[in-house]
């Protein structure tokens, strides 16, 4: 940079050029969104025959932190699912790993909720939570995003 | 039209200069996103240390001052030269400053620290205990390490005054051990076959008396460890002084080389990705491709680790823990699975200055051979590399080493636990 402004006659062009160097950082920094929330929503099942919501000890959720979370189950008409097996996956896709624990439904607590007990994160970033719902022969699934 | 071309060169030069100097100093301001994350490994956020269910003299000050005599105790050994402090030296951040313990015998891993160890689900490389006080207990019978037996360890409460007394005081009075017809010299199930026959040939009652005794010398020293944790360094200090938004403290406290390598390690180094919270852990098993010891098949790490803590009856769901079954959700929630071949627990990074050599088996003794490793990502010996290149320049590197130099500080433990409790009290 040095070298060019000695060996070159300076044009406005020059200082339009530095004046951009100037301004790229700042519209850079300008383009960084906040984190979109995902709590206290919904999630239809991939075959649309359940919809799924869930409450969760920690609010909001932290890493690092084993906790429980309450997960509601009801069919697509708003009618709650008792007595469903549930099973609880998950990962951060972007980085090919699962959960660092292997939470279980531990309890059926009535109203289409169930106890789902040893949840931990142990990234910040993008997570996917499946869940897999079997009742009555009927089996489908719901994946849950979560930013952390 | 000469002067206008003055005036723009002028112009030009003091942009030049302007911008050459923001440069040079801090790069951008943090951004929110930033700060957040900043925040996030700030020893403020540091939540107090989390109780201990299985353990019920866990915060018990008495407990901790047995346990503090009982940690820099050599009789505490086979040879009576080998306490907890041979090999986690205060000095050295509770390591020892080579690349496998040695004690009695060459140990096979290398020695953690133990400050802020009470904030961790899972003890050891591979996380095969669950408590402070079940891990205490295991180098005390590792015939590389303390190379003891618990007969021995059992003994020596029941017949050392102080201990004797503190004893009684805090679990009830001892087992009478003075039968040795019944309680032999030495007696220990395990690798020793004349500690095991003599253990063998014991009933059951008599076992249980020892390891009940056995297992509290473990919670006392976990009483004592509790009270090990990381003090503010540099790098807190810088984070107070972002929080505050006072730009004139952030540029006394860093330069910009530790400024580049902070932003480094929060983004693209991806280093929170394992490194995260106000101890720079996540306490979690993560293969990273780091090559076996010299002469040695690759570690397996996590998955003999969990292997080895679900059946131990030691753990947080056996008898001679406190807790309910309920409060024992890490290992009834544990992970299984093939990620965990060849993974070892995330250290923390706040005693980097004094703990070299560093990983598993004490393979990298400098931050730049480390953080050359993470760059280059290589391939793993067993298992998978969770991690991918980052392809940082030379440059960046030595930034990030800049950075993590300033997270050492000094335990934030008072001098009195540092030291060997004096003999005359």
């Amino acid at each position: 940079m040095v070298n060019y402004l000695k060996k070159n006659k300076f044009h406005a062009s020059t200082l339009w050029t530095t004046a951009l160097f100037l301004l790229l950082p700042l519209s850079i920094i300008a383009a960084e969104s906040g984190i979109e929330a995902t709590q206290g929503k919904s999630w239809k099942s991939a075959a649309g025959k359940f919809r799924v919501s869930y409450s969760s000890e920690l609010e909001p959720i932290i890493i690092n932190q084993i906790h429980h979370w309450i997960l509601h189950l009801e069919t697509i008409d708003g009618e709650p699912v008792p007595d469903a097996e549930i099973i609880v996956t998950g990962g951060m896709p972007a980085h090919n790993h699962g959960l660092p624990t292997s939470p279980r439904s531990t309890q059926y607590l009535g109203n289409g909720d169930y106890q789902i007990e040893g949840m931990r994160f142990h990234m910040a970033g993008y997570w996917e939570i499946t869940v897999t719902i079997n009742t009555g022969g009927v089996s489908d699934m719901v994946l849950i995003p979560l930013e952390l | 039209m000469r002067r206008s071309g003055v005036i723009l060169a002028i112009t030009a030069i003091v942009l030049f200069g302007a911008w050459w100097f923001y440069e040079s100093r801090d790069p951008v301001p943090w951004s929110d996103i930033e700060i957040d994350k900043l925040r996030s490994l700030w020893i403020g956020g540091l939540p107090p240390v989390p109780p201990d269910p299985s353990n019920r003299v866990a915060d018990d000050r008495r407990a901790a001052e047995l346990g503090h005599k009982l940690f820099f105790d050599p009789r505490l050994s086979g040879n009576g030269n080998v306490s907890c402090a041979v090999c986690h030296q205060p000095a050295r951040r509770f390591t020892d400053g080579l690349p496998k313990g040695r004690a009695i015998g060459l140990s096979k891993r290398n020695t953690p620290s133990i400050v802020g160890t009470a904030y961790s689900p899972w003890l050891f490389w591979d996380g095969r205990k669950d408590s402070q006080w079940s891990q205490a207990l295991e180098p005390l019978e590792n015939p590389a390490e303390h190379g003891g037996n618990r007969m021995q360890y059992v003994r020596l409460i029941a017949c050392d005054p102080e201990y004797r007394a503190g004893y009684e005081a805090l679990f009830g009075t001892l087992p009478d051990f003075s039968d040795y017809s019944r309680f032999p010299e030495a007696a220990a199930p395990g690798v020793n076959p004349e500690w095991n026959a003599a253990w063998q040939l014991m009933s059951s009652e008599d076992q249980e008396r020892i390891n009940e005794v056995f297992i509290n010398i473990g919670k006392m020293i976990a009483a004592y460890e509790r009270l090990l944790l990381p003090a503010p360094s540099r790098f807190d200090a810088y984070i107070e002084a972002v929080l505050d938004g006072d730009d004139i403290a952030q540029q006394m406290i860093f330069n910009d080389a530790e400024i580049r390598g902070l932003r480094l390690f929060i983004n693209d180094a991806r280093c929170t990705e394992c490194h995260n919270g106000p101890l720079f852990t996540n306490n979690e098993f993560h293969n990273t491709g780091i090559l076996s010891y010299p002469g040695e098949v690759p570690d397996r790490g996590r998955s003999n680790g969990m292997r080895k803590v679900l059946g131990d009856p030691f753990n947080c769901l056996g008898h001679y823990s406190d807790a309910a079954e309920r409060r024992c959700a890490e290992l009834s929630f544990v992970r299984t699975g093939i990620e965990l071949v060849g993974a070892m627990r995330t250290p923390s990074l706040r005693n980097l200055e004094d703990t070299s050599p560093y990983m598993h088996k004490g393979q990298m003794i400098s931050l730049a051979e480390i953080l050359d490793h993470y760059n280059r990502a290589p391939p793993a010996m067993i298992g998978h590399n969770e991690s991918s290149p980052l392809g940082l320049s030379r440059s960046e590197l030595r930034q990030l080493e800049a950075f993590l130099e300033t997270l050492a500080a000094p335990p934030a433990t008072t001098t009195q636990w540092l030291a060997p409790p004096d003999s005359a009290n």
